[in-house]
Protein backbone atom coordinates (compact mmCIF):
# COMPACT_ATOMS: atom_id res chain seq x y z
CA UNK A 1 0.00 0.00 0.00
CA UNK A 2 3.24 2.08 0.28
CA UNK A 3 4.44 4.64 -2.41
CA UNK A 4 7.89 5.39 -2.86
CA UNK A 5 7.13 9.01 -1.78
CA UNK A 6 5.35 8.04 1.89
CA UNK A 7 6.31 9.48 4.40
CA UNK A 8 4.22 8.29 6.74
CA UNK A 9 2.86 4.95 6.53
CA UNK A 10 0.15 2.88 8.59
CA UNK A 11 0.14 -0.23 8.01
CA UNK A 12 -2.67 -2.63 9.57
CA UNK A 13 -2.10 -1.31 12.98
CA UNK A 14 -3.84 -1.95 15.78
CA UNK A 15 -3.98 -0.34 19.92
CA UNK A 16 -5.59 -2.08 22.88
CA UNK A 17 -5.20 -0.73 26.06
CA UNK A 18 -5.57 -3.04 29.21
CA UNK A 19 -8.84 -1.69 31.63
CA UNK A 20 -8.60 -1.16 35.13
CA UNK A 21 -10.97 -4.46 35.31
CA UNK A 22 -8.51 -6.63 33.42
CA UNK A 23 -10.26 -6.54 30.12
CA UNK A 24 -8.99 -5.12 26.33
CA UNK A 25 -9.85 -1.97 25.41
CA UNK A 26 -9.54 -1.39 21.25
CA UNK A 27 -8.66 2.26 20.56
CA UNK A 28 -7.33 1.43 16.93
CA UNK A 29 -8.78 -1.59 14.90
CA UNK A 30 -6.63 -2.41 11.52
CA UNK A 31 -5.62 1.23 10.83
CA UNK A 32 -4.01 1.52 7.24
CA UNK A 33 -2.80 4.75 5.29
CA UNK A 34 -0.15 6.37 4.01
CA UNK A 35 0.84 10.64 4.08
CA UNK A 36 2.66 11.22 1.12
CA UNK A 37 6.06 13.84 1.14
CA UNK A 38 4.83 17.90 1.98
CA UNK A 39 1.10 16.62 2.12
CA UNK A 40 -1.26 18.16 4.94
CA UNK A 41 -3.26 15.07 6.03
CA UNK A 42 -6.49 16.27 8.35
CA UNK A 43 -7.87 13.69 10.33
CA UNK A 44 -11.53 14.04 11.77
CA UNK A 45 -13.56 11.95 13.86
CA UNK A 46 -15.87 12.17 16.80
CA UNK A 47 -14.50 12.28 20.65
CA UNK A 48 -13.32 9.23 21.06
CA UNK A 49 -12.89 7.31 18.15
CA UNK A 50 -8.73 7.04 18.87
CA UNK A 51 -7.51 9.73 17.09
CA UNK A 52 -5.34 10.58 19.72
CA UNK A 53 -4.38 6.92 20.35
CA UNK A 54 -3.24 7.66 16.26
CA UNK A 55 -1.28 10.85 17.28
CA UNK A 56 0.83 9.27 19.97
CA UNK A 57 1.41 5.84 17.69
CA UNK A 58 2.11 8.47 15.17
CA UNK A 59 4.80 10.63 18.11
CA UNK A 60 6.40 7.36 18.80
CA UNK A 61 4.65 7.75 22.59
CA UNK A 62 2.70 4.68 22.73
CA UNK A 63 3.79 0.95 20.83
CA UNK A 64 1.61 -0.47 18.37
CA UNK A 65 -0.27 -3.88 19.94
CA UNK A 66 -0.42 -5.22 15.93
CA UNK A 67 0.70 -3.69 12.87
CA UNK A 68 3.67 -1.22 12.20
CA UNK A 69 3.90 2.60 12.21
CA UNK A 70 6.68 4.01 9.77
CA UNK A 71 7.58 7.35 9.63
CA UNK A 72 10.34 8.32 6.87
CA UNK A 73 11.09 4.36 7.00
CA UNK A 74 11.88 4.23 11.03
CA UNK A 75 9.41 3.04 13.68
CA UNK A 76 8.91 6.36 15.88
CA UNK A 77 8.82 3.95 19.05
CA UNK A 78 11.73 1.80 18.50
CA UNK A 79 14.19 4.37 16.76
CA UNK A 80 13.37 6.91 19.08
CA UNK A 81 16.45 8.97 18.85
CA UNK A 82 16.41 8.56 14.99
CA UNK A 83 13.84 11.52 14.89
CA UNK A 84 15.30 13.83 17.24
CA UNK A 85 15.30 17.18 15.11
CA UNK A 86 12.95 15.83 13.11
CA UNK A 87 9.04 16.32 14.69
CA UNK A 88 7.08 19.26 15.26
CA UNK A 89 4.26 18.16 17.60
CA UNK A 90 1.58 20.80 18.50
CA UNK A 91 -0.52 19.41 21.15
CA UNK A 92 -3.98 20.61 22.10
CA UNK A 93 -2.92 22.35 25.30
CA UNK A 94 0.40 24.37 24.91
CA UNK A 95 2.22 22.32 27.45
CA UNK A 96 4.85 25.49 27.94
CA UNK A 97 7.41 24.62 30.64
CA UNK A 98 6.14 26.76 33.41
CA UNK A 99 9.86 27.62 34.44
CA UNK A 100 11.31 28.57 31.01
CA UNK A 101 10.47 32.03 29.64
CA UNK A 102 8.58 32.54 26.25
CA UNK A 103 11.82 32.49 24.15
CA UNK A 104 13.18 29.41 26.23
CA UNK A 105 9.89 27.26 26.02
CA UNK A 106 10.46 27.95 21.70
CA UNK A 107 14.46 26.89 21.76
CA UNK A 108 13.82 23.91 23.89
CA UNK A 109 13.77 21.14 20.41
CA UNK A 110 16.81 23.67 19.46
CA UNK A 111 18.26 22.93 23.03
CA UNK A 112 18.19 19.18 22.56
CA UNK A 113 19.07 19.27 19.00
CA UNK A 114 22.50 20.39 20.57
CA UNK A 115 22.20 23.90 18.69
CA UNK A 116 25.02 26.55 19.97
CA UNK A 117 23.02 29.11 22.39
CA UNK A 118 23.56 32.06 20.48
CA UNK A 119 22.24 30.54 17.51
CA UNK A 120 19.07 28.95 18.80
CA UNK A 121 18.68 32.35 20.63
CA UNK A 122 18.20 33.97 17.35
CA UNK A 123 16.65 31.24 16.17
CA UNK A 124 13.76 31.32 18.62
CA UNK A 125 13.82 35.22 18.54
CA UNK A 126 12.86 35.11 15.10
CA UNK A 127 9.88 32.53 15.55
CA UNK A 128 8.66 34.83 18.20
CA UNK A 129 8.53 37.93 16.14
CA UNK A 130 7.07 35.85 13.35
CA UNK A 131 4.42 34.89 15.58
CA UNK A 132 3.68 38.49 16.77
CA UNK A 133 5.57 37.98 20.15
CA UNK A 134 8.67 39.94 20.21
CA UNK A 135 7.64 42.05 22.86
CA UNK A 136 7.46 38.84 25.35
CA UNK A 137 10.36 37.18 24.86
CA UNK A 138 11.23 37.31 28.80
CA UNK A 139 8.02 36.45 29.46
CA UNK A 140 6.79 33.44 31.65
CA UNK A 141 3.96 31.09 30.66
CA UNK A 142 1.62 32.31 33.38
CA UNK A 143 1.96 35.80 32.38
CA UNK A 144 0.53 34.96 28.86
CA UNK A 145 -2.96 34.88 27.44
CA UNK A 146 -3.80 31.27 26.21
CA UNK A 147 -3.60 32.78 22.40
CA UNK A 148 -0.05 33.51 22.88
CA UNK A 149 0.79 30.29 24.73
CA UNK A 150 -0.39 28.57 21.89
CA UNK A 151 1.52 30.56 19.55
CA UNK A 152 4.92 29.99 21.80
CA UNK A 153 3.98 26.35 21.41
CA UNK A 154 3.25 26.26 17.25
CA UNK A 155 6.70 28.65 17.32
CA UNK A 156 8.39 25.52 19.81
CA UNK A 157 6.98 23.16 16.82
CA UNK A 158 8.38 24.56 13.96
CA UNK A 159 11.77 26.00 15.22
CA UNK A 160 13.47 22.84 14.70
CA UNK A 161 12.36 23.19 10.96
CA UNK A 162 10.33 19.46 11.35
CA UNK A 163 10.56 16.93 8.40
CA UNK A 164 7.30 15.80 9.99
CA UNK A 165 4.53 18.27 11.71
CA UNK A 166 2.15 17.06 13.58
CA UNK A 167 -1.01 18.69 15.24
CA UNK A 168 -3.69 17.59 17.77
CA UNK A 169 -6.40 19.78 18.05
CA UNK A 170 -4.37 22.84 18.53
CA UNK A 171 -7.09 25.59 18.49
CA UNK A 172 -9.88 23.60 20.12
CA UNK A 173 -9.54 25.16 23.46
CA UNK A 174 -9.27 28.63 22.24
CA UNK A 175 -11.79 31.19 21.58
CA UNK A 176 -12.76 31.59 17.84
CA UNK A 177 -11.15 34.79 17.02
CA UNK A 178 -7.95 33.77 18.24
CA UNK A 179 -8.42 30.01 16.82
CA UNK A 180 -9.06 31.52 13.25
CA UNK A 181 -6.14 33.68 13.23
CA UNK A 182 -3.51 30.58 14.54
CA UNK A 183 -5.23 28.37 12.00
CA UNK A 184 -4.63 30.71 9.18
CA UNK A 185 -0.77 31.10 10.65
CA UNK A 186 -0.53 27.61 10.79
CA UNK A 187 -1.53 26.62 7.54
CA UNK A 188 0.36 29.84 5.88
CA UNK A 189 3.67 28.33 7.99
CA UNK A 190 3.39 24.68 7.39
CA UNK A 191 3.11 25.82 3.16
CA UNK A 192 6.25 27.30 4.18
CA UNK A 193 8.28 25.10 5.59
CA UNK A 194 6.87 22.35 3.23
CA UNK A 195 6.08 19.67 6.14
CA UNK A 196 4.51 16.60 5.91
CA UNK A 197 1.80 16.80 8.42
CA UNK A 198 -0.95 15.37 10.00
CA UNK A 199 -3.42 17.70 11.54
CA UNK A 200 -6.17 16.30 13.84
CA UNK A 201 -9.38 17.90 14.32
CA UNK A 202 -12.78 17.29 15.29
CA UNK A 203 -14.02 20.48 13.56
CA UNK A 204 -15.15 19.74 9.90
CA UNK A 205 -14.77 23.21 8.84
CA UNK A 206 -11.00 22.94 9.85
CA UNK A 207 -10.59 19.91 8.28
CA UNK A 208 -11.14 21.41 4.96
CA UNK A 209 -9.29 24.67 5.60
CA UNK A 210 -5.89 22.87 6.67
CA UNK A 211 -6.42 19.45 4.80
CA UNK A 212 -5.24 18.47 1.10
CA UNK A 213 -6.86 15.02 1.92
CA UNK A 214 -9.49 14.42 4.80
CA UNK A 215 -9.51 11.17 6.57
CA UNK A 216 -12.48 10.91 8.79
CA UNK A 217 -12.43 7.84 11.37
CA UNK A 218 -14.73 5.29 12.72
CA UNK A 219 -14.29 3.64 16.70
CA UNK A 220 -12.05 1.99 16.79
CA UNK A 221 -9.79 4.13 14.99
CA UNK A 222 -10.15 3.51 10.87
CA UNK A 223 -10.79 4.72 7.87
CA UNK A 224 -14.26 5.41 7.60
CA UNK A 225 -14.42 8.24 4.68
CA UNK A 226 -11.46 9.77 2.59
CA UNK A 227 -12.14 13.26 1.12
CA UNK A 228 -9.52 14.99 -1.27
CA UNK A 229 -9.43 18.55 -1.25
CA UNK A 230 -8.27 20.15 -4.83
CA UNK A 231 -7.58 23.78 -4.34
CA UNK A 232 -10.03 24.43 -7.30
CA UNK A 233 -12.57 22.80 -5.74
CA UNK A 234 -15.62 25.05 -6.21
CA UNK A 235 -18.02 25.96 -2.65
CA UNK A 236 -20.89 23.53 -4.21
CA UNK A 237 -17.98 20.28 -4.01
CA UNK A 238 -16.92 22.26 -0.72
CA UNK A 239 -20.30 21.72 0.87
CA UNK A 240 -21.24 18.22 -1.00
CA UNK A 241 -18.04 16.58 1.06
CA UNK A 242 -18.59 18.47 4.47
CA UNK A 243 -22.55 16.85 3.74
CA UNK A 244 -20.86 13.73 3.33
CA UNK A 245 -18.68 13.88 6.12
CA UNK A 246 -21.38 14.70 8.60
CA UNK A 247 -23.02 12.09 6.81
CA UNK A 248 -20.70 10.12 8.04
CA UNK A 249 -20.12 11.27 11.36
CA UNK A 250 -23.72 11.19 12.45
CA UNK A 251 -24.11 7.94 11.70
CA UNK A 252 -21.10 7.25 14.56
CA UNK A 253 -23.15 6.41 18.38
CA UNK A 254 -21.83 8.42 20.79
CA UNK A 255 -19.44 6.83 23.29
CA UNK A 256 -16.49 8.31 26.05
CA UNK A 257 -13.33 8.68 25.73
CA UNK A 258 -10.28 6.83 24.66
CA UNK A 259 -8.02 5.85 27.55
CA UNK B 1 -6.08 37.50 19.84
CA UNK B 2 -7.42 38.00 23.64
CA UNK B 3 -5.26 40.38 25.73
CA UNK B 4 -2.43 38.86 27.92
CA UNK B 5 -3.14 39.07 31.42
CA UNK B 6 -1.33 41.65 33.86
CA UNK B 7 2.21 40.84 35.15
CA UNK B 8 1.60 39.24 38.46
CA UNK B 9 3.04 41.60 41.30
CA UNK B 10 6.60 41.35 42.20
CA UNK B 11 6.99 39.43 45.41
CA UNK B 12 8.59 40.67 48.49
CA UNK B 13 8.98 38.40 51.19
CA UNK B 14 9.37 39.89 54.36
CA UNK B 15 8.44 40.09 58.27
CA UNK B 16 5.48 41.49 58.79
CA UNK B 17 4.63 44.19 61.39
CA UNK B 18 2.56 41.28 63.75
CA UNK B 19 5.73 39.00 63.96
CA UNK B 20 7.79 41.86 65.53
CA UNK B 21 4.86 42.69 68.22
CA UNK B 22 4.97 38.84 68.87
CA UNK B 23 8.87 38.97 69.08
CA UNK B 24 8.82 42.66 71.45
CA UNK B 25 5.94 41.35 73.42
CA UNK B 26 7.95 38.04 74.45
CA UNK B 27 10.48 40.03 75.17
CA UNK B 28 8.80 42.15 77.43
CA UNK B 29 6.89 39.41 79.35
CA UNK B 30 10.44 37.60 79.77
CA UNK B 31 11.38 40.95 81.29
CA UNK B 32 8.40 41.56 83.31
CA UNK B 33 8.90 37.91 84.60
CA UNK B 34 12.82 38.15 85.76
CA UNK B 35 11.33 40.82 88.44
CA UNK B 36 9.43 38.53 90.01
CA UNK B 37 11.47 35.36 89.57
CA UNK B 38 14.91 34.55 90.90
CA UNK B 39 17.40 35.42 88.84
CA UNK B 40 18.55 31.64 87.57
CA UNK B 41 15.64 31.09 86.18
CA UNK B 42 14.58 34.28 84.21
CA UNK B 43 17.39 36.44 84.30
CA UNK B 44 17.00 39.92 82.49
CA UNK B 45 17.52 40.75 78.65
CA UNK B 46 20.47 42.99 79.85
CA UNK B 47 22.26 39.69 81.16
CA UNK B 48 21.40 37.72 78.14
CA UNK B 49 22.44 40.35 75.78
CA UNK B 50 25.80 40.11 77.52
CA UNK B 51 26.52 36.71 76.98
CA UNK B 52 25.39 37.01 73.26
CA UNK B 53 27.91 39.85 72.76
CA UNK B 54 30.42 37.73 74.67
CA UNK B 55 29.87 34.68 72.39
CA UNK B 56 30.85 36.80 69.45
CA UNK B 57 33.83 38.10 71.12
CA UNK B 58 35.56 35.09 71.91
CA UNK B 59 37.06 33.40 68.86
CA UNK B 60 36.81 29.90 71.11
CA UNK B 61 32.87 30.59 71.33
CA UNK B 62 32.66 31.47 67.34
CA UNK B 63 34.37 28.28 66.43
CA UNK B 64 31.85 26.38 68.54
CA UNK B 65 29.07 28.36 66.84
CA UNK B 66 30.92 27.77 63.46
CA UNK B 67 31.15 23.79 64.37
CA UNK B 68 27.52 23.46 64.96
CA UNK B 69 26.49 24.93 61.49
CA UNK B 70 28.71 23.44 59.79
CA UNK B 71 27.93 19.93 61.29
CA UNK B 72 24.01 20.69 60.18
CA UNK B 73 24.68 21.78 56.95
CA UNK B 74 26.84 18.72 56.34
CA UNK B 75 24.26 16.42 57.76
CA UNK B 76 21.51 18.20 56.16
CA UNK B 77 23.70 18.05 52.97
CA UNK B 78 24.30 14.29 53.50
CA UNK B 79 20.51 13.74 53.54
CA UNK B 80 20.10 15.80 50.47
CA UNK B 81 21.78 14.09 48.54
CA UNK B 82 21.27 10.39 49.61
CA UNK B 83 17.19 11.04 50.19
CA UNK B 84 16.96 13.15 46.75
CA UNK B 85 18.41 9.96 44.94
CA UNK B 86 16.11 7.70 46.64
CA UNK B 87 13.34 10.05 46.03
CA UNK B 88 13.73 9.78 42.40
CA UNK B 89 14.80 6.28 42.56
CA UNK B 90 11.08 5.36 44.22
CA UNK B 91 9.90 7.70 41.27
CA UNK B 92 10.79 5.94 38.38
CA UNK B 93 10.94 2.17 39.64
CA UNK B 94 7.84 1.44 41.66
CA UNK B 95 8.55 -2.20 42.86
CA UNK B 96 11.99 -0.67 44.22
CA UNK B 97 9.55 2.16 46.11
CA UNK B 98 7.45 -0.79 47.53
CA UNK B 99 10.38 -1.82 49.24
CA UNK B 100 11.66 1.85 50.09
CA UNK B 101 8.52 3.05 51.38
CA UNK B 102 8.22 0.98 54.13
CA UNK B 103 11.68 1.14 55.55
CA UNK B 104 12.08 5.80 55.53
CA UNK B 105 8.09 5.15 57.10
CA UNK B 106 9.70 2.68 60.09
CA UNK B 107 12.94 5.24 60.45
CA UNK B 108 10.25 7.79 60.90
CA UNK B 109 8.92 6.06 64.08
CA UNK B 110 12.95 6.00 65.56
CA UNK B 111 13.30 9.12 67.94
CA UNK B 112 16.68 11.26 67.00
CA UNK B 113 17.37 10.12 70.53
CA UNK B 114 17.46 6.69 69.89
CA UNK B 115 20.03 7.17 66.90
CA UNK B 116 22.19 9.15 69.10
CA UNK B 117 22.42 6.22 71.08
CA UNK B 118 22.95 3.85 68.05
CA UNK B 119 25.63 5.79 66.61
CA UNK B 120 27.35 6.22 69.60
CA UNK B 121 27.57 2.35 70.19
CA UNK B 122 28.22 2.07 66.51
CA UNK B 123 31.06 4.67 65.30
CA UNK B 124 33.76 6.19 66.96
CA UNK B 125 34.49 9.30 65.26
CA UNK B 126 32.82 11.76 66.64
CA UNK B 127 32.40 14.14 63.41
CA UNK B 128 30.56 10.96 61.82
CA UNK B 129 28.15 10.15 65.09
CA UNK B 130 26.82 13.34 64.36
CA UNK B 131 26.77 13.14 60.48
CA UNK B 132 25.06 9.87 60.45
CA UNK B 133 22.59 10.94 63.22
CA UNK B 134 21.58 14.04 60.81
CA UNK B 135 21.21 12.13 58.14
CA UNK B 136 19.29 9.36 59.37
CA UNK B 137 16.81 12.00 61.08
CA UNK B 138 16.22 14.17 58.26
CA UNK B 139 16.54 11.66 55.20
CA UNK B 140 12.98 10.57 54.85
CA UNK B 141 11.71 14.07 54.43
CA UNK B 142 14.08 14.69 51.72
CA UNK B 143 13.28 11.53 50.48
CA UNK B 144 9.15 12.25 50.40
CA UNK B 145 9.53 15.58 49.27
CA UNK B 146 11.10 14.67 45.99
CA UNK B 147 9.12 11.60 45.63
CA UNK B 148 6.27 13.60 45.94
CA UNK B 149 7.01 15.68 43.62
CA UNK B 150 8.57 13.53 41.05
CA UNK B 151 5.20 11.45 40.78
CA UNK B 152 3.29 15.16 40.84
CA UNK B 153 5.28 15.91 37.16
CA UNK B 154 3.04 16.75 34.42
CA UNK B 155 2.60 13.91 31.90
CA UNK B 156 1.90 16.44 29.18
CA UNK B 157 5.12 18.03 29.82
CA UNK B 158 6.77 14.29 29.46
CA UNK B 159 4.92 13.58 25.90
CA UNK B 160 5.97 16.96 25.07
CA UNK B 161 9.32 16.64 25.89
CA UNK B 162 10.12 13.36 24.46
CA UNK B 163 8.37 14.46 21.54
CA UNK B 164 12.14 16.46 21.05
CA UNK B 165 13.67 13.26 21.55
CA UNK B 166 16.24 14.26 24.47
CA UNK B 167 18.96 12.08 25.91
CA UNK B 168 18.40 10.69 29.27
CA UNK B 169 20.42 13.09 30.59
CA UNK B 170 18.57 16.11 29.21
CA UNK B 171 15.30 14.63 30.43
CA UNK B 172 16.56 14.58 33.87
CA UNK B 173 17.95 17.87 33.01
CA UNK B 174 15.49 19.93 31.39
CA UNK B 175 12.38 18.41 33.09
CA UNK B 176 12.94 16.36 36.31
CA UNK B 177 15.33 18.86 37.82
CA UNK B 178 12.66 21.95 37.45
CA UNK B 179 10.07 19.57 38.42
CA UNK B 180 11.94 18.71 41.71
CA UNK B 181 13.27 21.60 42.92
CA UNK B 182 10.42 23.41 44.61
CA UNK B 183 9.94 20.16 46.37
CA UNK B 184 13.99 19.92 47.72
CA UNK B 185 13.85 23.22 48.55
CA UNK B 186 10.78 23.14 50.78
CA UNK B 187 12.49 19.94 52.39
CA UNK B 188 15.57 22.36 53.30
CA UNK B 189 13.37 24.67 54.87
CA UNK B 190 11.33 22.11 56.79
CA UNK B 191 14.65 20.05 58.05
CA UNK B 192 16.82 22.87 58.60
CA UNK B 193 14.72 23.15 61.97
CA UNK B 194 14.90 19.56 62.75
CA UNK B 195 18.48 19.34 61.79
CA UNK B 196 19.20 22.39 64.65
CA UNK B 197 17.28 20.53 67.14
CA UNK B 198 19.00 17.02 66.39
CA UNK B 199 22.34 18.23 66.52
CA UNK B 200 21.78 19.72 69.61
CA UNK B 201 21.03 16.61 71.30
CA UNK B 202 23.92 14.50 69.24
CA UNK B 203 26.19 17.40 70.58
CA UNK B 204 25.00 17.35 74.45
CA UNK B 205 26.08 13.78 74.56
CA UNK B 206 28.99 12.74 72.25
CA UNK B 207 30.55 15.97 71.15
CA UNK B 208 33.45 18.38 72.75
CA UNK B 209 32.72 20.98 70.92
CA UNK B 210 29.42 22.98 69.19
CA UNK B 211 26.53 24.64 70.81
CA UNK B 212 24.98 21.83 71.86
CA UNK B 213 28.33 20.89 73.80
CA UNK B 214 28.30 25.09 75.31
CA UNK B 215 24.69 24.06 76.26
CA UNK B 216 25.58 21.64 78.32
CA UNK B 217 28.45 23.23 80.02
CA UNK B 218 25.42 26.41 81.24
CA UNK B 219 22.99 23.15 82.50
CA UNK B 220 26.19 22.37 84.76
CA UNK B 221 27.07 26.05 86.00
CA UNK B 222 23.45 26.52 86.40
CA UNK B 223 23.59 30.19 84.20
CA UNK B 224 20.34 30.45 82.60
CA UNK B 225 21.44 33.24 80.30
CA UNK B 226 24.25 31.81 78.91
CA UNK B 227 21.85 28.82 77.80
CA UNK B 228 19.06 31.26 76.59
CA UNK B 229 22.34 33.22 74.68
CA UNK B 230 23.53 30.13 72.75
CA UNK B 231 20.00 29.25 72.23
CA UNK B 232 19.57 32.42 70.22
CA UNK B 233 22.95 31.80 68.57
CA UNK B 234 21.35 28.99 67.58
CA UNK B 235 18.09 30.06 66.29
CA UNK B 236 19.69 33.28 64.72
CA UNK B 237 21.55 30.92 62.31
CA UNK B 238 18.52 28.45 61.42
CA UNK B 239 16.64 31.94 60.57
CA UNK B 240 19.63 33.23 58.48
CA UNK B 241 19.69 30.09 56.55
CA UNK B 242 15.82 30.13 56.00
CA UNK B 243 16.36 33.44 54.56
CA UNK B 244 18.97 32.25 52.40
CA UNK B 245 16.78 29.52 51.15
CA UNK B 246 13.66 31.80 50.57
CA UNK B 247 16.07 33.76 48.64
CA UNK B 248 17.08 31.35 46.51
CA UNK B 249 13.42 29.81 46.17
CA UNK B 250 12.01 33.70 45.13
CA UNK B 251 15.02 33.63 42.59
CA UNK B 252 14.83 30.19 40.83
CA UNK B 253 11.25 30.00 41.39
CA UNK B 254 10.50 33.36 39.83
CA UNK B 255 8.36 31.95 36.94
CA UNK B 256 5.75 31.29 39.41
CA UNK B 257 2.99 34.03 40.02
CA UNK B 258 3.81 35.72 43.30
CA UNK B 259 0.15 33.74 44.98
CA UNK B 260 1.64 30.29 44.60
CA UNK B 261 4.94 30.97 46.01
CA UNK B 262 5.97 30.78 49.91
CA UNK B 263 4.96 33.02 51.88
Amino acid sequence: MSGSNSEIIFERVGKSFTRPDGGAFEAVQDLSFTVERGEMVAVLGKTGCGKSTMFNLLAGLIQPSSGQVRVQGHDPYRDFAWFRGKLGIVFQSDRLMPWRSAIDNVAFGLEINKVAPNERRAVAESWLKRMGLSGHAGDYPHALSGGMRQRVSIARAFAVKPDILLADEPFSALDEVTGNALRAEFLELARDTGATGIFITHSIDEALQLGRRILVFRRPARIAYTATIESGLSAAQRAAIRADILRVLAAEPESGAVP
Amino acid sequence: MSEAPAPAAVFRPRIRYEGWVSIIGLAVAWQIASLFFPHFLFPTLIDIARHFIAIFAASDSIADAAETAGRILAGLGGAFVLGSALGVLMGRSESFARYAYPLLNFNQGIPALSWVVISIIWFRGIEFRIFFIMVMTTLPSFSFQVLDAYRSMSKDLLEMALSFRPSRYDLIRVLVLPTVLPGILTAWKVNLGNAARVVVVAELVGATGGIGYALLQQQQIFDMAGAIAWTLVLVIFVLVVQRVITLIEDRVLRYRPAAERTV
